[in-house]
C-alpha cells in the first residue's frame, strides 16, 4: 500500500508541475515547468559563459590596446562589457529557440504565458529586472561594508529584504521570477527528445509466448519502467529487473534475459495497448485489471 | 453453414497496432523534425517556399500524431518524441509573425513613441518629483549651504562646493570635469563612462518599480536633490545661468530619459497596486510590456546624452549654443513622442 501511495504520489507531484497549453488546434501540449534546481543551474552556466567572454574579451582588447596606442579600445571595451553583461540574456532569448546557452543545456525555455508569441518587449522586460535580483543583494552589502555608520541589523534586514526578491520564484507554484511575473512570462522544459528504434516492431515469433495471467500483473508504469532498462541495455539492471519478473510470474530461468525482457515487454505492451484501445488504461500494477 | 469468426489470438496484432501507426506516420516527423532544425538554424530564409508551405502541413500532422499516440501508445520513447516535437513545433510556426528589419522598423516608427505616450500620466508625476527634489535642495541650500553636505557627497562634486571661489567654478563649467576629461582625447571614454553609468541607474529605477513604485520614487527624488543642491551653489555665486546652459545641453534628454525610466517603473508599481478589472498578474505582465519597450527606448536616450554631455558640452562653450543645442534635442523628443501619427495601431 505504501508503494502505490508513492506511485500516486509521485504522479501527482508530475501532474503539479504540468500546466494546460492548448493549441488552436485543440491538443494540449502540457508543458512542464522547469524547476528551480535548473533555472538555478542555468543561470551558473550563464554566468561564467559570460565571465568567460569577457576575459577573452579583456585580453584582445588589452593586446589591441597595446598594438596600436589608441585609447578607443578603453571605449569599445566599456560599450562591449555594457552590452555583454545586459545584452547576452536578451540577445539570445529573442532567437528561435528562446534560451540562453545555460537554458539550452538545462533543456528549458522561455515562452508567453498566455500562448502569444514571445515578445522584444516582454524578454526586455523580463531580463532588465535580472539585474535588480542579481545585484541588489550584493549591492546592500556593499553599502552596508561602505558605510560604517549603519548597524549590523539594518544591513541584515536590508539583505534580506531583497534576498525575498530575489528567490521570489521560490514562492510561488509557477516558478515565476519577479522578471517573469512582470514580463508575463514562464520557464519551461523543452529537452529534445530522440525518436529511438521502435522496441515491437520485430516478429515476437522467436521469443517465449506469455500466458494471460502472467502478463496481467503489470501495468503501465512498470512497462515504461522496463522500457527505460531495455533502452539502457545495462546487463546488471536487466539481470536484477529480469529476476524480478521471474520470480514474480514463477518461471525458471530459462533463456537469456534480453531475450526474456524483450519478448516479455513486447507482450505486455501489445496487451495494455489493446486495453487502451477499448478505453482501459491500468496505471499501475496496483491499479486492477 | 456460416464459418466461426476467427479468434483473434491472445498476443496477435489487432487491426490498429500502435506499431503499425508509427511505420505510417514516421516519416512526416523525420521530415518536419529536419525542417524545424533548419528553421532554428537559418531562419525563414534557409527553406524555400515549397518547403515553407510544407510547414504546417506537418506541423497539424505531428500534432495529430500526438493526440492519437496519446491515446493508443504506450511507447514512452515514441510519446516524449512527439511531444517535444510538438512543442518545438508550435513555438516555431506561431512564433515567427514578421522579420527583424520589418519588427525594426515597427518599434522606431510606432512602438516607441506609443509606449511613451502610454506613460504620459506617470512621466508627469515623476517629472513633478524631480522638480519637487530640485525646489527642496535648492530652497534649503540657498538659505543655509550647509546643507549642501548633506546631498552631494565629496567624490561626485570634487570641489565644487560653497566653499569654492566663483572663479574655480567658473572653469569646470569651461571644459567640464577634469579628473574624467584629460584634454579632448579623453572625451570619448568619458561619454562612455556616462553613457554605462546614467543606463544603470535608470535600469535600477526601473526595475524598483515593482515595489508598488515607491523605491522609484525615491530615487528620482534624490536626483532631483543633487540637481538643486548643485544649482543653488552656482546660482549663489551669479553663475546660475552659465551653470543652466552647462546642464542644458545634455540634461534636457538625459533628464527626460530618467524621467522615462521612473515612469516605466511606476507604470508597474501601479498596476500591480491597482489591477482595475484584470487580474493582478494580467494586469503586471499588460505594464511589464509596455515599460519593456519604454526603457528600450530610455537606453537609447541615454546613448545620446552621454554624446552629447561627453563631446558637446566639452566641444561647446558657448552659453547661449548650448542652450539652443538642449532646447532643439528636448523639441525633437517632444516632438518624436507626442505628436500623433498616421496608422498609428498600438
Amino acid at each position: 500500500m505504501t508503494a502505490a501511495s508513492a506511485h500516486a504520489k509521485a504522479r501527482a507531484a508530475r501532474a503539479k508541475k504540468t500546466r494546460q497549453f492548448v493549441t488552436p488546434e485543440g491538443i494540449d501540449l502540457e508543458l512542464r515547468i522547469a524547476g528551480a534546481g535548473m533555472r538555478c543551474g542555468a543561470l551558473i552556466i550563464d554566468l561564467f559563459l559570460i565571465l568567460a567572454v569577457l576575459v577573452l574579451f579583456t585580453l584582445f582588447m588589452l593586446w589591441v590596446g597595446i598594438a596600436s596606442q589608441s585609447d578607443l579600445t578603453v571605449v569599445v571595451w566599456m560599450l562591449g562589457a555594457f552590452v555583454l553583461r545586459n545584452f547576452w540574456f536578451i540577445g539570445f532569448e529573442l532567437g528561435a529557440r528562446a534560451a540562453t546557452p545555460g537554458k539550452r543545456l538545462m533543456g528549458i525555455r522561455v515562452v508567453a504565458r498566455d500562448g502569444g508569441r514571445l515578445t522584444a518587449d516582454a524578454v526586455v522586460a523580463r531580463n532588465l529586472i535580472r539585474e535588480l535580483e542579481l545585484f541588489l543583494p550584493l549591492m546592500m552589502l556593499g553599502a552596508g561594508v561602505a558605510e560604517d555608520s549603519v548597524s549590523g541589523w539594518i544591513i541584515l534586514a536590508g539583505v534580506l529584504w531583497s534576498l525575498t526578491l530575489s528567490l521570489f520564484l521560490l514562492f510561488n507554484r509557477d516558478r515565476m521570477r519577479m522578471g517573469d511575473l512582470i514580463a508575463g512570462t514562464w520557464v519551461v522544459m523543452a529537452e529534445r527528445a530522440k525518436l529511438n528504434a521502435d522496441m515491437a516492431t520485430q516478429a515476437d515469433e522467436e521469443g517465449i509466448a506469455f500466458t494471460d495471467a502472467e502478463l496481467g500483473v503489470y501495468g503501465i508504469f512498470e512497462l515504461q519502467e522496463l522500457e527505460r532498462v531495455l533502452r539502457h541495455r545495462d546487463p546488471r539492471a536487466m539481470r536484477e529487473v529480469a529476476d524480478t519478473i521471474r520470480a514474480k510470474i514463477g518461471r525458471p530461468v530459462a533463456e537469456e534475459d534480453d531475450v526474456f525482457l524483450l519478448s516479455y515487454y513486447r507482450q505486455l505492451k501489445a496487451r495494455l495497448e489493446r486495453g487502451l484501445l477499448f478505453g482501459k488504461r491500468r496505471e499501475d500494477k496496483y491499479a486492477s485489471d | 453453414m456460416i464459418p466461426p469468426p476467427p479468434v483473434p489470438r491472445a498476443t496477435g496484432a489487432p487491426g490498429f497496432s500502435a506499431s503499425r501507426f508509427r511505420a505510417e506516420r514516421e516519416a512526416d516527423w523525420i521530415a518536419f523534425d529536419r525542417l524545424l532544425t533548419r528553421l532554428e538554424k537559418k531562419g525563414a530564409k534557409g527553406l524555400s517556399s515549397e518547403e515553407l508551405l510544407q510547414l504546417p502541413i506537418l506541423y497539424r500532422a505531428t500534432l495529430s500524431s500526438l493526440s492519437i499516440a496519446r491515446a493508443t501508445s504506450l511507447d514512452k520513447a515514441l510519446l516524449d518524441h512527439l511531444e517535444a516535437l510538438s512543442i518545438r513545433g508550435y513555438f516555431l510556426v506561431y512564433g515567427v509573425r514578421e522579420s527583424r528589419w520589418a519588427r525594426l522598423r515597427r518599434f522606431f516608427l510606432y512602438d516607441w513613441p506609443a509606449a511613451v505616450r502610454a506613460v504620459w500620466k506617470e512621466t508627469i508625476v515623476i517629472a513633478l518629483i524631480i522638480l519637487l527634489g530640485a525646489l527642496t535642495s535648492y530652497s534649503l541650500v540657498s538659505s543655509n549651504p550647509e546643507w549642501y553636505y548633506n546631498f552631494v557627497d565629496e567624490g561626485m562634486s570634487s570641489g565644487r562646493d560653497p566653499r569654492a571661489s566663483a572663479e574655480y567654478l567658473q572653469s569646470t563649467l569651461g571644459h567640464g570635469k577634469e579628473a574624467a576629461g584629460k584634454g579632448e582625447s579623453g572625451l570619448h571614454i568619458f561619454a562612455t563612462y556616462l553613457f554605462t553609468h546614467n543606463s544603470r541607474v535608470s535600469i535600477l529605477s526601473f526595475a524598483l518599480g515593482f515595489a508598488f513604485g515607491v523605491p522609484t520614487m525615491m530615487l528620482e527624488f534624490y536626483q532631483g536633490i543633487g540637481l538643486g543642491a548643485m544649482m543653488a551653489v552656482f546660482a549663489g555665486k551669479g553663475l546660475g545661468f552659465d551653470f543652466g546652459g552647462w546642464l542644458f545641453i545634455h540634461g534636457t534628454t538625459e533628464l527626460f530619459a530618467a524621467a522615462l525610466s521612473g515612469a516605466a517603473g511606476l507604470r508597474i508599481g501601479t498596476a500591480v497596486v491597482f489591477p482595475g478589472a484584470r487580474g493582478r498578474l494580467e494586469a503586471a505582465a499588460a505594464a511589464g510590456r509596455t515599460a519593456g519597450k519604454v526603457m528600450v527606448g530610455v537606453l537609447l536616450m541615454l546613448l545620446a546624452a552621454g554624446l552629447l554631455e561627453g563631446f558637446g558640452r566639452q566641444l561647446i562653450t558657448d552659453t547661449m549654443l548650448r542652450y539652443a543645442i538642449g532646447s532643439l534635442m528636448l523639441l525633437l523628443w517632444l516632438a518624436y513622442y507626442y505628436i500623433p501619427r498616421r496608422g498609428d495601431a498600438a
